[in-house]
């Protein structure tokens, strides 16, 4: 028993000396940058391919806190990060009026899709307009499953819903998750419902799930990722450097490359469509 | 079915080439994992033993909310830990949240009160003729607490294996005070969270057999020392 108190001490002295280390060599240049994004950008693999590079380049290392768009938006505002990678336009747009960024700067785009199960019992398959998709959902009764959880999808959906015109709220059909997206794809493959999505995940995921693409490209399902520098005058401990590094590496020429192919070998297809220094409103025209 | 089998190929294949990255996670998860433990056990156990051989009033309380310790989930522990590591919180001069350190002081709080809680129990049903025996005998309070430890050692390493067992199988706090950030705070849970939400489901499967794997050797070993003797 002596001796095992004996290592005990030694154990804890070391992991003590180890952290205190750990922040003394911290202090001088700050290089750590804490980015917050969506679960889209990690759980696609794109940030395991740009992550090295960025950190290779510049010295810099980046903590990816991957939640929904709405965390990561909320994390910002409390200076709990020093950049963000996101795609919720309209809280985005309210983010920057509060001023808790100080650029917000285009990155790239996919598209979001409706799925269902391949019986389609609300006949929605090849409708061009993702509203008129949805009021038919509402209208048939047919389970809808929403992320609930704040992110950048379920913001997008509200918006459809919105457009549709149709009361979801507490009606019986429209179920929520309050999971990520892979998980609620699976949720609502194993339960047959309808579901919205970005089209990145659902690539990724597609083998075996038993959901079908019924309605897309219409501009409203546009789904925009931004890269935005979190105001260091609001947060003085954030490292505003190392943000604006990031964020300037996402708008590169050589990163905008990265994404341009990023995914083909294995889906077949880009997963994520380039597009820094162009306008917004141009987006899929 | 099929998932699982390939789950299981996986695993081996991954287990006999030594994958960095997976060995890299497997042996992190042990050093943040271990180190909470020992940390737990010295206060787990300290306070366990003076609360289990003492008498003061509202004892029956604090027992209460040992015990209730014990059934700490680790997302509120990772919620908490969370928000006073915050840059902009009361800890947030450290620097430590999104660390390994911030991962082991969860940990730490997750597996203190389990050591605690059945370190009192253990100490406690010693047969309390023997303390008197001992102290009859001349030994000294300190001596007295050791033979008492050494008497109780086999419901003490279990009191290990619980601890151990609770923070290398948890995965909420980890996530949040850890953030599953490649190389620096990936531990197999929090990957195999990740792997399940990309689809992966095979490297998620194989990662869980490596935890349960690493679990088991752990247990193996602790349940070596613990029946080393014959129990009384």
């Amino acid at each position: 028993m002596k001796r095992t108190g004996f290592i005990l001490c030694l154990l804890l002295a070391l992991a003590m000396t180890v952290s205190m280390a750990g922040i003394a060599a911290a202090q001088p240049v700050q290089k750590n940058v804490i980015m917050a994004t969506t679960t889209s950008t990690q759980d696609s693999g794109l940030l395991d391919v740009l992550l090295p590079i960025f950190e290779k380049k510049t010295g810099y290392f980046v903590k990816t806190i991957s939640v929904g768009s709405g965390q990561a938006m909320a994390m910002g505002a409390k200076g709990e990060a020093d950049v963000l990678l996101v795609h919720s336009p309209a809280a985005e747009k309210k983010f920057m009026a509060d001023g808790n960024g100080v650029e917000r700067r285009l990155v790239m785009h996919n598209d979001f899709i409706i799925l269902g199960p391949p019986a389609d019992p609300a006949k929605i398959k090849g409708m061009k307009k993702a509203a008129e998709a949805f009021k038919k959902i509402a209208a048939s009764g047919s389970v809808f499953m929403s992320r609930g959880d704040n992110s950048g999808t379920h913001s997008k959906e509200k918006e459809v819903w919105k457009a549709a015109g149709v009361k979801y709220e507490g009606e019986k059909w429209y179920q929520q998750t309050g999971l990520g997206m892979g998980q609620t794809l699976a949720v609502a493959a194993e339960k047959k419902t309808y579901v919205l999505a970005d089209r990145g995940t659902y690539l990724a995921l597609k083998k075996g799930l038993g959901l079908d693409i019924l309605v897309e490209g219409d501009g409203i399902l546009l789904n925009i990722y931004h890269v935005i520098e979190v105001n260091p005058k609001k947060w003085p401990k954030a490292n505003f450097a190392g943000g604006k590094a990031f964020a300037d590496f996402m708008v590169s020429k050589e990163t905008q490359d990265i994404i341009k192919t990023f995914g083909v070998e294995k889906y077949g297809s880009p997963l994520f469509f380039p597009d820094a220094g162009k306008k917004e409103e141009a987006l899929g025209k | 079915m099929d998932i699982i089998l390939e789950g299981i190929r996986q695993a081996f294949i991954l287990l006999v080439t030594f994958d960095p990255e997976v060995l890299g996670i497997t042996l992190f998860s042990l050093k943040v994992s271990g180190t909470a433990t020992f940390i737990s056990l010295f206060i787990g156990m300290s306070v366990g033993t003076v609360v289990a051989l003492t008498q003061f009033p509202g004892r029956k309380f604090v027992v209460s909310l040992i015990n209730t310790g014990m059934a700490l989930p680790p997302v509120v522990v990772g919620l908490f830990v969370t928000i006073f590591l915050w840059r902009n919180g009361p800890f947030g001069f450290l620097e430590i949240l999104y660390t390994p350190t911030a991962m082991i002081i969860a940990q730490a709080i997750i597996a203190t009160p389990i050591v605690m809680g059945i370190s009192l129990a253990s100490m406690q049903q010693l047969p309390k003729k023997l303390r008197l025996q001992i102290l009859a005998l001349g030994a000294t309070r300190l001596q007295m607490v050791r033979i008492l430890i050494r008497e109780a050692r086999l419901p003490l390493l279990a009191a290990v294996m619980a601890g151990f067992g609770g923070v290398i199988s948890e995965v909420g706090a980890s996530i949040m005070v850890g953030g599953n950030i490649m190389g620096y705070t990936r531990v197999l849970t929090t990957a195999t969270v990740m792997e399940t939400s990309r689809g992966n489901f095979d490297i998620a499967i194989a990662l869980s057999i490596i935890l349960l794997l690493l679990a088991y050797m752990i247990n193996l070993v602790l349940t070596y020392v613990q029946q080393r003797e014959r129990p009384r």
